[in-house]
């Protein structure tokens, strides 16, 4: 597992109230890769994400990371290597303090007491909540909760980063913090979100879904400029690549 | 409704209290645990018209209380909940029972009525004590003592994902509540013809959540085991906290000391 490639063949996926939301979706990332996974709300974004940590199982075709197959039996290994952010960051902390929710995933893997602690009080001190530690997880605002739902992620230091909209519900000071955050994370990550100016700023390759399947896969930096692609499927283009609202100067890109 | 919503919310009020830093929280949750099935057992082992003896009995959660500096009125509300069954139980008591029982010397009250009491009591105790153990330890930490006694893992298990269930589903009720009742124009309660699909929804809602909370626990290593990090040791403190109401409740189980004060007192 030295190298975690992830590989993914015609992944086909149907919700058992019949709704289709995978329709044949082929990718491969390489280690290190930083990419960026847009498109409109319901074209199967979260649902591709799930199928990368095992929570859902496609109907057909296979996915595997590091040359192992994403099956029930290596769901520990791949977990250990990939660490997931949810869309809902409610669904993600459950006990009864922050610092308790962050040190979940450490101590689930035996590491000793002070490690723990190190790892906590690092990663909550990256998301900026350090000062949270010891309030309880369903008292904090939405945007706190995000920031503590990522620590938890952070503290398992995955070797892949996959996230579900990180950037939503935080302010712009937290929203910066976190991108300063993952430019620095060299490893792989995996980025479903809305916020293109951030896929723009983070990721070099974007892959756009409608539908259920990959309408392209590319160059962010070409991918996002393309008014009319964009406009297909629902999306705009990046603040940061349109042109100046008020003085109407295209900007250089 | 705002009201009952804050209520609901206050479900997590005793993992919150666990939190806190008193003697009795720092004392090793094993030793409270095991304190706790003692005082159960022998609060359970009291036959019916054993009334007087329990008394003395009532001193441990009170003490408890006091020195784990725990609000009482929140602890009173989550007895009213249960105080149906209990006073259910004991009903028919005083109907059937009429043999008369002398209480003291100078007064005498059905058996009936004894026994209803003593089922009031041991109810209130009992439950109590339950409570009590929570608001000092932490559900995650009486799961560990557990574990400890070799308690198999399965039922651990079951405990506590059924206790995180009941705040999910609480958690689901408020916000479904909430939403109803902003766009009800402000009637009073929820409608009854509203009931089912309401109800309908809330069942689904909360099994994809607990599902949803479930699978983020396993993607973060979860195999079975809740770790609440560093173990304390036990110490001598906690023993003799142990061995100190052990005997206190041993001595209370086969001398009635109400009675034994009453007739020294009536010199009888
Ligand atoms: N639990 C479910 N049961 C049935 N259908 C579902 C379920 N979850 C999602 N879907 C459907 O699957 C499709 C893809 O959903 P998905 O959540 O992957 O979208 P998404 O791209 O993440 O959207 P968003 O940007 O709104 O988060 C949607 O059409 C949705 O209605
Ligand atoms: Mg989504």
């Amino acid at each position: 597992m030295s190298h975690h490639i992830i590989q993914a063949n015609n992944l086909k996926y149907t919700y058992p109230d019949g709704r289709q939301a995978l329709n044949g979706v082929t990718f491969q990332i390489q280690h290190g890769e930083s990419v960026g996974i847009v498109g409109a709300n319901g074209a199967g974004k979260s649902t591709l994400l799930m199928h990368l940590v095992g929570i859902l199982f496609p109907d057909e075709g296979e996915i595997s990371v590091g040359e192992v197959p994403v099956i029930k039996k290596t769901l520990p290994v791949i977990r250990q290597s990939v660490g997931m952010v949810f869309q809902d960051p409610d669904d993600q902390l459950f006990m009864t303090t922050v610092y308790d929710d962050v040190a979940f995933g450490p101590r689930n893997y035996k590491l000793p007491e002070g490690e723990v602690e190190k790892r906590v009080k690092s990663s909550l001190e990256t998301v900026g909540i350090l000062h949270l530690m010891d309030r309880p997880p369903y008292k904090l605002s939405g945007g706190e909760k995000r920031a503590a739902a990522i620590a938890t992620v952070l503290a398992m230091k995955p070797d892949i980063l996959v996230m579900d909209e990180p950037s939503s519900a935080l302010d712009p000071k937290s929203r910066r913090r976190l991108i300063t955050l993952l430019k620095r994370f060299t490893h792989t990550k995996i980025i479903a979100s809305h916020d293109l100016d951030m896929v723009l700023e983070l990721c070099e390759r974007t892959i756009i879904l409608n539908n259920g399947q990959i309408i392209t896969d590319g160059t962010t930096l070409d991918i996002l400029a393309n008014e009319e692609l964009m406009e297909k499927c629902g999306l705009e283009m990046p603040l940061g690549l349109q042109g100046c609202p008020v003085c109407g100067a295209k900007k250089a890109t | 409704m705002s009201n009952m919503i804050a209520s609901l919310y206050n479900i997590r009020l005793l993992d919150e209290l666990a939190e806190k830093r008193t003697i009795i929280h720092n004392i090793h949750p094993l030793i409270k645990v095991l304190t706790t099935c003692v005082y159960l057992i022998v609060v359970v082992s009291f036959n019916k018209y054993e009334l007087s003896g329990l008394l003395p009995l009532v001193f441990y959660p009170v003490i408890i209380i006091a020195l784990a500096d725990i609000p009482i009125v929140p602890l009173l509300k989550r007895m009213l909940v249960v105080a149906p069954f209990i006073i259910g139980i004991g009903l028919f008591n005083p109907l059937f029972d009429h043999s008369p029982m002398v209480v003291l010397p100078w007064i005498q009250i059905s058996g009936g009525w004894i026994s209803f009491f003593s089922i009031l009591l041991k109810g209130v105790l009992t439950i109590l004590a339950a409570l009590v153990l929570i608001a000092t330890t932490g559900m995650t930490r009486i799961a560990a003592a557990l574990g400890m006694m070799r308690v198999p893992r399965v039922f651990i298990l079951q405990l506590l994902l059924t206790y995180r269930y009941i705040s999910v589903l609480i958690e689901e009720v408020g916000r479904t509540v909430r939403a109803y009742s902003l766009r009800s124009r402000g009637e009073k309660g929820i409608r009854f013809s509203d009931w089912g699909s309401l109800t309908g929804q809330l069942l689904i809602r909360t099994l994809e959540r607990a599902q949803r909370v479930y699978h983020s626990m396993c993607c973060r290593g979860f195999a079975g085991d809740y770790n609440v990090g560093s173990e304390k040791r036990i110490q001598i403190g906690d023993i003799l906290y142990f061995t100190g109401w052990g005997l206190y409740f041993v001595v209370i189980r086969y001398f009635n000391i109400p009675a034994a004060i009453g007739s020294l007192i009536t010199g009888v």
